[in-house]
């Protein structure tokens, strides 16, 4: 009995250790509030209850004990989601296989990166914690809500975002294991390849277990189950439909090739990522359903993407693809809302289609467009307020609130916004601005091959 | 009559073809005499004229105002509701001299050697890159091509987007560029022990201080000589800095390393000075005031450079250099080929502090007078280089078009490998079935 009691009480005390998300009530007052489905709706208040939307209209007044916050002459719009980013983890690329279905960056969360502050005061509240792209087949990647100040990695993961795994095409892949380690892939032959077999060895898999599971009902069944494999388990939990594909890729070829491949495997769940020439084949890309997260300008930085147009994003979204602006990038993603616009002037999209590109679409890439990604009543209090229109290159991001907690505040920001200092830490100036993006997020932790191919880290020359 | 008739189709032929002809690098440029009229012209130095016309002829400026008579022959380009400005001056690229960035046989900026400021840029601009219409047609039409890479990467050149040839290109003014010491990481791949940071960089300021004490020399035996001194091609090259005839272009961005490069230039009494980057600048921005040194600074677009800074730091640099009383033009810093962001590194400028009108001048008027270059450059105005672009609203605000642009004279066609692909894909024939 006593021995219960103990245990009774340790399992208290855990649950009350495993703290809890913090959810927000709170009155945006007066402003005009860029829903995103349901128009733009002028002098509107939204209320917020439990860190939900819980009211949106006019002359709303704040119950008792409700944060207010006037934005009066202010824009309010969901808070901007990154369908492509690094953030908030501190391993991004296990590059030592061109399959490692296995691993998942959920295990790498720290919330203690600067840079989700950063992103915060760019109006972003959930961000898409991707795998690089070192391999074809990459790892599951993890959807983050920016709960800056949460010092629990548990506590920034959204819960009961759906899964998703990354995939990579191209000059990554074929350079990291091809051209790096002499294995295949080394071509864009090898990467088809390569996934073709991953899928094949994942149904494999998944046809044992079935029969396994199956037999087991049976009564008097005698027989051990199949090994375990969390690899293959993975694969065949993309074939079962329960993980979304984000597929690094560029060119219209590889593309299309991915396409074929998952129409063989009855995969459909697939968005592509990068696409730089989901241009070309943007009919196809639409009529089978797969959607794309592309960057608004850039190219040139590697061959793959010479080929490349500022338009992409609005040739894609004219022929009826989902697509979303993301940024893969620390420092871009603090402006999506610019990068945004620039499908104003690169294909003269609509204001709703431009802001609909960083909240809406990207929602439903992640799979969780019923929670987040419009201002809607029963969705997550997730709430960018900006001083001007947020497409106008004079705007600034004001307030941005996550489950109606605000985790940003300009009138309030201080300098320093570190939750930890790290005391060894000396010389702290790191200049990017000669690096420029030739060398992509994504790649980190592969750079072992960079040094080998580039010769970073080398004294002078 | 039947020969008037050949004539006259063959003419047709002619003008079909001409329109219909694909051009395998870039779409040429016509120039003539041109009435732009009816325009909000923001002259950037001189007020803004509301409906008003710019005469263009023989590649200048001929007139600028409200009562202008449009001389005959002139091309009229209607441009009520619309506004012209001078073209933006892009303070530090690699325009030209890269085509592909992760393909070195495709860079041309980064010569063997800490030393080689004897390296032109000019030598190696391709004027044919495809980065360059991408970048003009959005009204950037003036860039400064920078070497890259070791102490004294080589010389710098201002050129205009549009010729056949470097000289064709050339605006008339060079620099040699020297980068400073840095005590900076270059980022996430930079592993190097702090120890190892402040060694190298004692080295370099070192190897500076040989250099430029042995140009110095060289100065003072070239001078006895009468210019008949050993062969010394990197020595020749920085002479002229020596002398003061030629600026010195200094790329420095940490704080302490500004400090210490304000102080080198007056220690060595370099007479023309112009520092670039200068990302933390707002540190140290009295003291940049004090010098008289002017900055071209950017990107706008860019991380705070420590992680304890505000996180607006980047965005706020400029509007607090140029408070405390700097002369600051901004840079895209871009080595993506996105030169084209230019004016919306401006415009980020001039939302966190900078002002819109300061922010214009940072792009235009600013980096001409920095360079030498603000007779021709930099403004509307009677006389200029009739380098100056119309469009349909704010040039920094992200959806407004850029429909015309004209460099020395000539109107560019308003095409690039990117409109060209949209053209070609935003309905695309044959769709899914063929």
């Amino acid at each position: 009995m006593k021995k219960l009691i103990i245990t009774l009480l340790f399992v208290a005390a855990v649950g009350l250790l495993y703290a809890q998300v913090e959810r927000g009530n709170a009155l945006i007052k007066g402003g005009t509030v860029l829903t995103i489905t349901k128009g733009t709706l002028e002098n509107t208040d939204v209320l917020v209850k439990d860190g939900k939307i819980s009211q949106v209209g006019k002359g709303i007044a704040a119950p008792a004990g409700y944060k207010v916050i006037d934005a009066t002459g202010m824009f309010v719009m969901p808070g901007i989601i990154d369908a492509h980013s690094h953030a908030g983890i501190d391993a991004i690329n296990e590059a030592t296989a061109p399959v490692t279905a296995e691993v998942f960056t959920g295990d790498a969360v720290n919330p203690f990166q600067i840079g989700l502050y950063r992103a915060l005061a760019g109006g972003v509240t959930t961000i898409h914690a991707m795998h690089g792209s070192a391999n074809a087949i990459g790892g599951e990647s993890e959807t983050l809500k920016l709960r800056y100040g949460v010092k629990d990695p548990e506590l920034l993961k959204m819960e009961g975002a759906p899964r998703t795994i990354k995939f990579a095409l191209g000059e990554n892949p074929t350079r990291v294991h091809g051209s790096g380690n002499g294995i295949v892939p080394r071509t864009r032959m090898g990467v088809e390849f390569v996934i073709r077999e991953a899928f094949s060895q994942g149904k494999e898999y998944m046809e044992k277990w079935d029969a396994y599971n199956k037999a087991k009902t049976q009564k008097g069944f005698r027989g051990a189950p199949p090994a375990y494999n969390k690899r293959l388990e993975t694969m065949a939990d993309i074939l079962r439909g329960n993980i979304i594909i984000h597929c690094h890729s560029y060119r219209a070829d590889e593309i299309y090739m991915l396409l074929n491949v998952c129409r063989d495997f009855g995969v459909k769940k697939l968005v592509f990522q990068h696409v730089n020439e989901g241009f070309k084949v943007a009919p196809e890309l639409a009529e089978y359903g797969a959607m794309a997260s592309v960057f608004s300008d850039w190219w040139a930085y590697k061959f793959e993407v010479y080929y490349s147009t500022a338009y992409n994003a609005a040739i894609l979204v004219k022929n009826g693809v989902t697509t979303s602006i993301n940024s893969d990038d620390g420092e871009l993603m603090r402006h999506l809302y610019h990068e945004a616009a620039k499908t104003q002037k690169y294909g003269q999209l609509s204001d709703e289609e431009a802001l609909a590109l960083i909240t809406i679409n990207p929602a439903k890439q992640l799979g969780v467009d019923n929670r987040i990604g419009s201002i809607e009543v029963g969705k997550d209090a997730d709430i960018a307020i900006f001083k001007n229109h947020p497409l106008s290159i004079y705007t600034v991001p004001m307030v941005t609130l996550v489950d109606g907690v605000v985790r940003f505040d300009r009138e309030k920001d201080t300098d320093d916004q570190r939750i930890v200092v790290d005391p060894k830490q000396t010389i702290d100036v790191t200049l990017h601005t000669n690096t420029g993006h030739d060398h992509e997020t994504c790649m980190q932790d592969a750079e072992y091959t960079f040094v080998r191919l580039f010769g970073f880290n080398q004294q002078e020359k | 009559m039947r020969k008037n008739i050949i004539q006259l189709l063959s003419a047709c032929v002619l003008v079909i073809t001409t329109l219909t002809f694909t051009y395998a690098q870039n779409q040429k440029g016509t120039t003539g005499t041109y009435a732009l009229t009816g325009a909000t012209i923001e002259t950037v130095t001189k007020g803004i004229i509301q409906n008003g016309t710019v005469v263009i002829s023989d590649g200048k400026i001929t007139a600028v105002g409200t009562n202008v008579s449009i001389p005959q022959g002139a091309t009229v380009i209607d441009c009520k509701g619309k506004f012209i400005y001078p073209g933006m001056i892009d303070g530090g690229s690699i325009l030209g001299l890269s085509e592909v960035g992760s393909d070195p046989r495709t860079n041309d900026y980064n010569e063997v050697g800490d030393v080689v400021p004897q390296m032109k840029a000019l030598t190696a601009v391709n004027p044919n890159a495809v980065a360059i219409p991408v970048t003009r047609i959005s009204g950037v039409t003036t860039t400064l091509v920078v070497p890259q890479g070791g102490l004294f990467p080589g010389t710098a050149s201002l050129i205009n987007l549009h010729g056949y040839t470097p000289d064709q290109m050339y605006a008339g003014f060079d620099a040699v560029v020297m980068n400073f010491p840095t005590t900076g990481r270059r980022g996430f791949f930079d592993r190097r022990s702090d120890e190892d940071i402040k060694k190298a960089v004692e080295k370099s300021l070192g190897k500076i201080n040989d250099v430029w004490d042995k140009a110095v020399q060289y100065h003072k035996l070239d001078s006895v000589t009468k210019g008949k001194a050993a062969y010394y091609p990197e020595l020749e090259a920085i002479v002229p800095v020596v002398r003061g005839e030629r600026a010195l272009i200094i790329e420095v961005n940490a704080s302490k390393d500004i400090l210490a490069a304000i102080k080198w230039t007056q220690e060595k009494k370099v007479k023309k000075v112009i520092l670039s980057g200068v990302a933390e600048g707002w540190r140290v921005a009295d003291e940049i005031a004090k010098s008289k040194i002017p900055v071209i600074t950017g990107p706008v677009l860019s991380l705070p450079t420590r992680d304890y800074d505000r996180y607006d730091r980047a965005y706020a640099n400029a509007g607090l250099m140029k408070k405390a009383g700097v002369t600051v033009a901004i840079q895209a810093g871009d080595r993506n080929m996105n030169y084209r962001n230019l004016p919306y590194h401006a415009g980020f400028a001039a939302a966190y502090g900078l002002g819109r009108e300061e922010a214009l001048k940072a792009v235009t008027i600013v980096p001409a007078q920095i360079f030498g270059v603000a007779d021709k450059l930099g403004s509307i105005e009677t006389g200029k280089s009739a380098t100056l672009f119309i469009c349909d609203g704010d040039p920094f605000e992200t959806k407004t078009q850029v429909q015309h642009v004209f460099i020395e004279g000539w109107q560019i066609p308003m095409i690039s490998r990117q409109t060209e692909l949209y053209d070609e894909f935003l309905q695309r024939a044959p769709g899914v079935k063929k």
